[in-house]
């Protein structure tokens, strides 16, 4: 990546002054992404005469967004364009903030069926240790492709086991798989069983019982975390003592100490409704942060989630109804009711290969009654605030970061087409693996 | 793809209870759909439609029309109404999909292992689809006679089925039958064809065979309607895997082969043309993006899915602009599920092709007429026209959008899923009950 020039001192000392502040309020926030600046020589980037939909605050049904050092320095439909910016032409284009995908396997699956190119499953049930971040493939061909709907950052996820490892929050841009980290360990993933043991269970075969109940599961993690607790106070006492050995490394406990010291959240991925009760307690006896992913039947205690504040990540709406007594559309009501009970709630799309159709998840649970600006809201401002961004990212807002989506349409509208994407302010190549192909044998119809 | 072989009793039958009316709401199939925004797709849009369906036909399509007394009468205003779904590609509604034991099976037939306690009939009914082509699995090079059903939850098995539809059978290719993806047991040899030249090896030599079969056949009949038949003429021996492929080659079955990458599919056409049988469409046609010319060629159609890509290796190449690319350069193409999920939101998975370069209109035809055509059953489904059967869907939106949903699904006329109702059940079921 090119260096940045330093043209003007004041501006550096600005956004250095910026990422600090930033960096206070979250975790790592990477002076690399700051650094980029519009590409064309100008750290002033105006987009001009677009409708805008900040997400938070009022539309501005024609205006501009005025980008300085990867930042969005004002926005409005009066704004007066200082000379020597950068114009973006938008007519006829509507201005969104880029979405979040709450929970996904970006850079972790390439090609499903082939082992080669999977690495989101570790072997064994009990993996802390593991860390998203440190696998992710930032070439992957689904990163291009679910830029080009409008994504611009997204959870990354281990998956398997109990707990299946560390997620990170990246930005769906960067030269390397460290250029794209907002959080590089966002939260523990625990996976607890589901109501149904795989697909073959919905279908009316009998099912299969998952291995081990929720309450045994979280028997287990309490087992795990008083062991890292009891390991950091015999570390602790070893320091302080020079009488006492030290306990032998214990890698499990060692990855779990920022978690029972309630630094890094846990991403529970939690189905029925008395098994997200269960977990309720959980979190509340082990006095740790929590946030909820999946929660089929969460809109059956809407009111308790509500009441113990934990936000949720709605999982894949390409799926069956758990169990057929709830209804046939019982995981499209499910982010309704929640969004009703003021649950916050995300979209997902749990996927690497899909995760271009996370906009439909939240226009599928509009079909279903949610409110539209609220749907877009879950993709946007609700998963930042849920992952700690907020100040940074998720809405149009004169100080967030310039994750700026152009579309010639409604943004979660399956026939809307991605114009141009702005990722802190520098304009993302919206070229992929699609069109490369499509170009490729495209050549063939021409050449006759 | 799935392979259902336990089929518990007791859970179809509670879904019967709780997933909504088993039976149709009302019988007869005579409907007045009023004031719907009508997409033909045979034509162009009416808005402030309605249709008059009698007897399960629809007789009349325009606006202000009035039905006999005693005919139910749906006010659709606001609402889309499109012809019933039809998706070409699905294994649902079976009670086992792949006779995988050996790589050429075409004696079994699907027809005779219809389960019509399947839920997902339910399911593809809560998307609007009417009709499927129900399939065999894609284990094995050539795979099963395939059955195309109605979606009429709630009758007997021999009810569902379509009789008019072309028949059927299932040819697959590539991994799944070279079985790359799958771990063998120890002590378990590989089973023949481990690569794509044995799957198109394996195919001549079988229809080599059937070829043969026919010719010992027609001797056989010449030898005994000539007028010196010799004395103790003995008929061949009757081998139903055979008589299935001599079906083929006679022109009576059409082949629906599973491929993925362009060789296989060119290869295959070429084995279609060298033994002169018909090829219905080709499933899943990952590639047909590299092959327009050879498909246009052939005349052969595809069915595919949108964007569900990348896993495995032969479906890496899996554009999302298949389907509207090959649309465009005059390819016959209909969008499938082959799945009992995805069967409920297939509109939304046609209407993604209007991002990748087709008008909503044109996708819609991927999965009404495009997809009637590709079952034959174009002249009796696949369009809101008059004389053809009324199978119908209603939409809140226009069900290429993603804000859609379908409220009502209707099947000859008949009313077979009833969101409003099902609301309305389920308010009076959490009704707190007086009394006691």
């Amino acid at each position: 990546m090119p260096a940045r020039k330093l043209t003007n001192p004041g501006k550096f000392l600005l956004s250095l002054l910026f990422i600090i502040s930033a960096t206070s309020l979250t975790e790592p926030v990477p002076a690399a992404g700051l650094e980029k600046n519009t590409g064309e020589g100008s750290n002033l980037l105006a987009i001009v005469n677009a409708r805008i939909i900040p997400v938070v605050g009022q539309e501005i049904p024609s205006g501009a967004i005025l980008v300085e050092n990867g930042k969005i320095k004002a926005l409005g439909s009066n704004l007066e364009i200082p000379a020597g910016a950068r114009i973006i032409e938008a007519r006829g284009l509507t201005a969104y903030p880029g979405m979040i995908d709450g929970y996904s396997s970006l850079g972790l699956v390439e090609i499903s069926g082939v082992s080669a190119t999977v690495d989101n499953r570790e072997t064994g049930r009990i993996n802390p240790q593991v860390k998203a971040i440190e696998a992710l493939k930032y070439d992957s061909m689904h990163i291009p492709i679910a830029r080009s709907n409008g994504i611009v950052a997204a959870v990354v996820s281990p998956s398997g086991g109990l707990i299946a490892g560390q997620s990170a929050l990246v930005k769906l841009d960067g030269w390397t798989n460290r250029e794209m980290v907002i959080k590089e360990s966002l939260a523990l993933v625990v996976e607890l069983p589901g109501l149904r043991g795989g697909r073959r269970g919905f279908m009316g075969m009998g099912g299969q019982q998952a291995a081990v109940s929720t309450d045994r599961a979280l028997a287990e993690l309490k087992e795990l975390f008083k062991r890292a607790r009891m390991y950091q106070i015999r570390r602790e006492q070893a320091a302080k003592n020079l009488l006492l050995p030290r306990p032998d490394f214990d890698e499990t406990s060692h990855c779990l100490l920022p978690v029972v010291r309630g630094e890094l959240p846990v991403i529970f991925a939690v189905h029925a409704d008395r098994d997200i009760l269960q977990t309720i307690k959980f979190i509340e006896e082990e006095k740790i942060r929590a946030i909820f992913y999946q929660v089929e039947q969460g809109y059956k205690v809407a009111a308790e989630i509500k009441k113990a504040g934990l936000p949720c990540i709605i999982g894949s709406l390409y799926d069956q109804p758990p169990v057929w007594e709830d209804g046939y559309d019982s995981l499209f009501l499910n982010p309704v009711l929640l969004n009703k009970a003021g649950v916050k709630i995300a979209f997902s799309s749990s996927s690497s290969s899909a995760a271009k159709d996370l906009p439909y998840h939240a226009a599928r649970a509009a079909a279903f009654g949610l409110d539209r600006l609220e749907a877009l809201k879950a993709v946007t401002i609700y998963p930042a605030e849920i992952f700690g961004v907020d100040k940074l990212m998720g809405s149009l807002e004169p100080g967030k970061l310039a994750n700026i989506v152009l579309a010639d349409g409604d943004l979660l509208e399956l026939g809307t087409r991605i114009e141009r994407v702005f990722i802190e302010g520098r304009e993302v190549d919206l070229n992929n693996r699609y069109l490369e192909l499509l170009e490729k044998f495209r050549k063939r119809e021409k050449e006759k | 793809m799935k392979n259902l072989t336990r089929q518990s009793i007791l859970i179809p039958f509670l879904i019967l209870i709780l997933a909504g009316p088993a039976q149709p709401v009302l019988a007869a199939g005579n409907l007045l759909i009023k004031n719907a925004t009508i997409l033909p797709v045979s034509g162009p849009p009416l808005s402030g439609g309605d249709v008059l369906v009698v007897d399960g036909i629809i007789k009349q399509i325009g606006r202000n029309l009035s039905a006999p007394p005693g005919t139910r009468i749906i006010e659709a205003s606001g609402r889309y109404l499109i012809p019933g779904i039809i998706d070409t590609h699905t294994h649902l509604a079976l009670s086992g999909t792949n006779e995988g034991t050996e790589a050429i099976t075409p004696e079994v037939n699907m027809a005779e292992v219809i389960n019509a306690d399947d839920p997902a009939i339910f399911t593809a009914l809560t998307g609007g689809v009417t009709t499927v082509h129900t399939m065999h699995g894609s284990a094995n090079v050539i795979g099963g006679v395939n059955v195309v059903l109605k979606m009429k939850w709630g009758q007997p098995s021999e009810k569902l089925v379509v009789r008019e539809a072309y028949p059927t059978l299932k040819f697959a290719l590539g991994e799944n039958v070279k079985q790359s993806n799958r771990t063998l047991l120890p002590g378990r040899p590989q089973r023949y064809p481990a690569t794509r030249m044995g799957a198109n090896a394996i195919i001549r030599r079988e229809l080599l065979r059937a070829r043969d079969y026919m010719a010992e056949w027609e001797r056989y009949e010449k030898l005994k309607n000539s007028k010196n038949a010799p004395p103790g003429l003995l008929p061949p021996k009757k081998d139903l895997r055979l008589e299935t492929l001599a079906d083929l080659l006679r022109g009576k079955l059409y082949a629906r082969c599973h491929a993925y990458v362009a060789t296989e599919m060119v290869e295959f056409l070429n084995l279609a043309r060298e033994f002169g049988f018909k090829v219905a469409a080709l499933e899943h046609a990952w590639e047909a993006y590299k092959i327009t010319d050879e498909l246009l060629a052939a005349g052969v159609g595809i069915s595919v899915f949108i964007d569900s890509w990348a896993y495995k290796m032969e479906a890496a190449e899996g554009i999302a602009y298949n389907a509207a690319y090959c649309s465009r350069r005059g390819v016959l193409v209909s969008i499938n599920s082959d799945s009992s999920e995805r069967v409920r939101r297939l509109f939304s998975e046609a209407g993604k092709a209007v991002k990748y370069g087709l008008t909503p209109d044109e996708a819609l035809k991927m999965i009404t007429i495009n997809a009637a055509r590709q079952l034959g059953l174009d002249h009796l489904v696949g369009s809101i026209e008059v004389g053809k059967q009324a199978d119908l869907a209603l939409f809140n939106e226009h069900p290429m959008s993603a804000y859609a949903r379908c409220d009502l699904t209707i099947i000859e006329g008949e009313v077979y899923f009833d969101r409003d109702r099902l609301l309305r059940e389920r308010e009076a079921a959490a009704a707190p009950k007086g009394g006691n």
